[in-house]
């Protein structure tokens, strides 16, 4: 297992600076200059300006800029917000914690719907329930998470003022309270973003059961006596459970997107909605530095799913 | 069906021919058939094709200007002067809403055809090369694949905004970007299936043939093995429409798509978000036409594949 971790490790580097090289690249064909602004006003003398660009190595190579920037990133080393006069980096760790606790529970409540429901769908294909769980599959990917949130926030806020929709990291309460406050505040984001995973998920699911159920080992588990339920739960999903932990690696950058836009509504202050601020604020530094921590969580997420392999499949992990 | 041999090159009597049209529109009435039989997506193409006409159509039927401000129709329900209602500025829903519906369904529509476009050149490339090319062609869709898409987007649209309006005015110049950018970040899908196309299509027979009677590879690809791989490429393309009208909803609905003047749906629903307690006929309606649309879309492709696998019996 160690071994097997240490060389995941390895393989993530060079998805890191492939991503890492790809955002340096859109910012370096980007027009404008970070300096321009310098360079135009006749109060600035150019020999300062100069200097500043030796400086902070302007005008270096594309390709030595890139690393200099890179090295810089990996370091935590990420700059100065025009906009909010902090630190990047204690601007995004404030905020990450948030972020990642929402995603987290919607990804857990995507789970708790596709599993049951997947499973139950593909013991019974073509049933009344295999056809209810579809449309809802169908309907649950089809409705954006930026239209499922307004709905929700029409019905719970507005006509029921069951929950509040905007939500706040600073409440003051302490003890039971400040729990209950904190759930009620993260039930819509939570069931917006889980609601739109676990409608995908369940078709994986679904799928990946009835490919397992027909082989023969599963008619073996039966052919001992085990109850239906012990060959389902013990012997079908285990196995069934590793092709959906690749579909929903390779959906991670999806579900950002989508906690972008759940922040976004419900002003949840988590690294998403600092990214759209930062965008238009013009906030250079920290629109990079959010992206690429993006970038690094979903490199994080496939490692994650890879570790889940060798779990999963014993075969895959000593190899 | 999809894997199945085309008409020969090499043999053409009349009569063989004859047959092999005869043949092509069997295929077409084949199809037709076993689409029929999702009675789900027959329904979704139907609703969808009047969504288009209505996109269409409306606005020579319904013809109030998009920015005809009224300040005593102000937020209003629906009525018969205002069969969608009015937003803040009294402007009349429908006919932005069938303005803005061009937009959404024509960039659904040329993302889908980037994405395409790109995907089968690389998926193409990838298959029909072995060693290195594939290799690497590989590792670049993989890294696409791990791209944080929303963010880059996001990203991309921030800095290159303001240039492409100075080079193609503010609506075609916003409209070019916004397609290269969904397109460019969703062609690893189709890339992965065309070249799982190739790599069963390359060994069979017929290839071979060509092959033997001096086809370049060129040819081989372009006449032999691409007409024989469309089929999952067109559930996946249509599939793509769905996914780049929600990305650009997404993006203008954040408020960084289109410009305000534009109306599509994303943008009417972004204005619409901070009048939900007293205007949610405003919110509710370009939600419900872009989900009725991706709907649609997604069942419509469900058909698509059932019809076109050929291990399903129907």
């Amino acid at each position: 297992m160690g071994r097997y971790l240490a060389r995941r490790l390895l393989l993530a580097i060079p998805s890191l600076l492939g991503i890492s090289a790809i955002l340096y690249t859109v910012l370096a064909l980007a027009p404008g200059d970070p300096f321009g602004e310098l360079a135009t006003n006749p109060n600035v003398p150019p020999e300062v300006t100069a200097a500043l660009r030796q400086k902070f190595g302007l005008d270096d190579p594309v390709v030595l800029r890139y690393f200099h920037w890179f090295i810089a990133m990996v370091h935590g080393d990420w700059g100065f917000s025009f906009a909010s006069r902090i630190d990047v980096d204690t601007l995004i760790l404030g905020r990450l914690p948030t972020t990642l606790f929402v995603l987290g529970s919607s990804q857990v409540l995507a789970l708790l719907i596709a599993l049951p429901i997947g499973v139950v769908a593909a013991t019974r294909p073509y049933s009344i329930f295999d056809q209810l769980a579809n449309a809802f599959a169908f309907v649950g990917f089809s409705l954006p998470t930026f239209f499922t949130g307004i709905l929700l926030i029409l019905v719970f806020s507005i006509k029921l003022d069951w929950l509040p929709f905007v939500y706040r990291a600073d409440i003051a309460a302490t003890g039971w309270q400040w729990y209950w406050e904190n759930f009620k505040q993260a039930v819509m984001p939570v069931t917006v973003l889980g609601l739109f995973q676990g409608a995908s998920w369940t078709r994986y699911v679904r799928s990946a059961v009835l490919d397992v159920i027909r082989l023969d080992y599963v008619t073996t588990a039966r052919a001992k006596g085990l109850t239906e339920r012990a060959v389902v739960a013990k012997h079908v999903v285990r196995n069934a459970l590793i092709p959906v932990v690749t579909l929903v690696a390779l959906q991670m950058p999806t579900v950002f997107g989508g906690a972008i836009v759940t922040e976004q509504i419900f002003r949840i202050p988590g690294i998403g909605s600092l990214l759209i601020s930062a965008i238009l604020a013009n906030d250079t530094p920290v629109i990079m530095a959010v992206t690429f921590v993006f970038a690094g969580l979903v490199i994080l997420f496939n490692l994650i799913a890879d570790i889940l392999y060798g779990w999963l499949d014993p075969r895959i992990a000593y190899r | 069906m999809v894997g199945s041999i085309r008409e020969s090159h090499t043999a053409s009597p009349p009569a063989g021919a004859a047959a092999a049209r005869r043949r092509t529109v069997s295929r077409r009435r084949e199809l037709w058939r076993r689409f029929r039989r999702h009675r789900l997506a027959v329904a979704s193409a139907a609703i969808l094709a009047a969504i288009i006409l209505l996109v269409v159509v409306g606005p020579l039927a319904w013809r109030v200007p998009i920015n005809d401000i009224d300040f005593t129709a102000r937020l209003q329900g629906p009525s018969w002067q205002h069969p969608f209602g009015t937003d803040d500025l009294g402007q009349d829903l429908l006919a932005r809403m069938l303005y803005g519906g061009h937009i959404s369904l024509a960039v659904g529509l040329a993302a889908m055809m980037v994405a395409v476009a790109v995907g089968t050149v690389m998926g193409a490339v990838a298959g029909i090369s072995r060693g290195g090319v594939d290799a690497g062609a590989m590792w670049v869709t993989d890294l696409f694949l791990s791209l944080p898409q929303l963010p880059l987007l996001l990203l991309i649209i921030y800095l290159f905004r303001d240039f492409l309006k100075s080079l193609a005015g503010p609506e075609f110049g916003v409209f070019i970007m916004i397609v290269i950018v969904i397109g460019g970040f969703r062609w690893m899908p189709v890339a992965r299936l065309v070249r799982a196309q190739f790599f069963s299509l390359r060994e069979k027979e017929f290839i071979e043939a060509a092959r033997a009677l001096g086809a370049t590879t060129m040819r081989q690809v372009i006449h032999h093995i691409l007409p024989n791989a469309l089929g999952p490429v067109i559930v996946a393309g249509t599939i793509e429409v769905a996914a780049a009208i929600i990305a650009e909803s997404t993006l203008s609905f954040l408020g960084l798509g289109f410009p305000p003047d534009i109306p599509t749906w994303g943008r009417i629903l972004y204005d619409a978000k901070d009048y939900l307690d007293i205007a949610p006929h405003w919110a509710l309606f370009p939600g419900a036409a872009i989900f009725l649309t991706v709907l649609t879309i997604n069942f419509i492709g469900d058909g698509l594949r059932d019809a076109l696998d050929p291990r399903k019996v129907m």
